[in-house]
């Protein structure tokens, strides 16, 4: 854990060396807080001390931000050679696959808790439901633990970052549109297993406050699985 | 701590890299290893850095299989092309590569100032690393190879881009480490590792060529001597003649800047001897005569080259 916890430290200060953090919280907040607050089906236009509008932006915004910062991880170490030095260190492929994936994940975060203003706003506002922002908040950490995991599979399949963005978000789009689509197209158990494979099935009812072990075991095995893959991929050494 | 290989190969796809290879290297020794580019070399270092695993066969660090074991802790490893993190400071690198390999935190400071003397890192400590020369940049991949202080140094070509004053210091600090670590070199530059090693390993395609002392080597794979020898006193055709005739003899010839006969024998001091005798008893002046070491790229070629 010691080992994995430095690299996480190493990339989260990379991060905001390399300006990749700051622009993330500026672009992920200046987002979501103008479809939150300024514009359009906004916070107002509901009528209601709710953060639902919020968790419905923040989703969209994460599904595109996680795979800029997932990019670099491997395909980066894997072009320039850096893996060789780390992988001759005293850190097993776990290691470095759980460093990586706790940095990025405090790296979303640290943007998440920039938007407690948003919360505590509306909680004096009006009579906020706390326990459906809790859960929508754990949603967000749950769904991006899962988009993480596969960055993180992306990038260690290619040593091109474009490529690695890419296919995260190709990948990304299955679990968030395709699955649903062809899930409501198709009737019986075929249509019932491709939309429990789809991730806003399960990120709904968290963010409408419901935790079901379902949800919740969905993301995590998800996760689970991306980052498992990827520890193969690094252990293949190609 | 002392290395063992045992019947060691790798293949990739259908090309073996590594085919069948077994040698030690033990506390104290400098070993330089040598080959031409894709003898296998750059593999044998993964394997035995724990980077890549081996299809077959043993390597056995301190009396542990690495196959069983993470022992990593234990190298300090200067990989090829020496990759490093441009966007860090050279401290913060350091202190980076010093947690990975489990440095206390408190003696994490004083080993760091310790790799910045002894790599001569100084004067551009707090730069980048994207932004020092290329002598520098080796310089702090040596550093974060020996941060740790491991028992076994594995350097590939670690004095590539430093210049001549820098090679001689770097080679220096090698010798002084040697002396308690096993270290392993790599590299094309054949004088540095007659200058360094203890021992030199030749590898072609894969297989181990030449195993052995830098003088065991010479007299091992060229079996001839060569003598330089400079006479005057009659025409150099019947001098020729007359050394030709010496037994032992194989040729003579010219030298390469035409001055001097250069003569190829089996026993180089027999054949000193016999040519002294010879210019005694012929009243010739002899003016100079003195034997050719085989030079190392000699053998390097003649055991690589068939």
């Amino acid at each position: 854990m010691r080992e994995s916890w430095i690299i996480a430290k190493k990339e989260l200060n990379s991060f905001f060396d390399s300006l990749v953090a700051y622009i993330l919280l500026v672009a992920f907040l200046g987002f979501s807080g103008f479809f939150t607050w300024l514009w359009g089906n906004d916070i107002f236009f509901h009528k209601q001390a709710s953060l639902d509008i919020f968790f419905n932006v923040a989703l969209w915004s994460l599904f595109f931000f996680i795979p800029a910062i997932t990019m670099r991880q491997f395909a980066e170490e894997k072009k320039t050679g850096t893996i060789e030095l780390l992988l001759t260190k005293k850190l097993s492929n776990h290691q470095l696959v759980i460093g990586k994936f706790l940095a990025c994940l405090l790296l979303v975060a640290i943007a998440l808790a920039f938007t407690i203003p948003y919360y505590v706003s509306v909680a004096r506002l009006g009579n906020i439901d706390h326990g459906s922002t809790i859960t929508g908040y754990l949603g967000l950490i749950l769904m991006s633990s899962m988009y993480i995991a596969i960055g993180l599979l992306a990038s260690s399949l290619t040593n091109n970052q474009i490529v690695a963005f890419l296919m995260a978000l190709l990948i990304g789009v299955v679990f968030q549109f395709i699955f649903g689509s062809l899930g409501s197209s198709q009737s019986g158990w075929l249509g019932s297993i491709l939309t429990d494979l789809s991730v806003p099935t399960h990120y709904e009812s968290m963010s409408r406050g419901v935790i079901d072990t379902k949800d919740v075991l969905y993301f995590l095995s998800i996760t689970f699985l991306g980052l498992m893959l990827t520890e193969l991929n690094i252990s293949k050494r190609s | 701590m002392d290395i063992v290989i045992d019947g060691l190969s790798k293949s990739y796809g259908n090309q073996k890299a590594v085919d069948n290879i077994s040698f030690e290297v033990r506390t104290g020794e400098i070993v330089g290893f040598l080959g031409p580019n894709g003898a296998g070399k750059t593999t044998t270092m993964r394997m035995i850095t724990q980077y890549l695993s081996p299809d077959s066969g043993q390597i056995t660090i301190g009396g542990k299989s690495t196959t069983r074991n993470n022992l990593r802790g234990n190298i300090g490893y200067l990989p090829e092309h020496n990759p490093l993190y441009d966007d860090m400071p050279v401290i913060e690198y350091l202190a980076f590569c010093g947690q990975l390999q489990g440095i206390a935190r408190g003696n994490l400071d004083q080993r760091i100032r310790e790799m910045v003397v002894m790599c001569g890192l100084n004067d551009e400590k707090h730069k980048k690393i994207g932004e020092l020369s290329k002598g520098y940049r080796q310089r702090v991949g040596l550093a974060q190879a020996m941060i740790h202080d491991p028992a076994i140094l594995i350097l590939d070509e670690p004095t590539t881009g430093l210049d001549p004053n820098q090679r001689v210091e770097i080679r220096d600090l090698i010798k002084k480490l040697g002396v308690h670590k096993s270290v392993i070199l790599c590299t094309h530059i054949l004088p540095e590792v007659e200058a360094t090693c203890d021992r030199i390993l030749i590898i072609n395609k894969g297989k181990i060529v030449a195993n052995g002392t830098p003088e065991a080597l010479r007299s091992h794979t060229s079996g001839k001597s060569f003598i330089l020898v400079d006479i005057e006193g009659a025409p150099r055709e019947v001098i020729t003649q007359a050394i030709k005739s010496l037994p032992g003899v194989s040729s003579v010839g010219l030298s390469a800047d035409h001055r001097l006969l250069e003569v190829e024998c089996a026993d180089g001091n027999q054949t000193a001897r016999a040519i002294y005798k010879l210019c005694v008893g012929k009243e010739w002046m002899l003016l100079q005569l003195s034997p050719v070491e085989v030079r190392l790229e000699d053998i390097f070629r003649n055991v690589t080259m068939n």
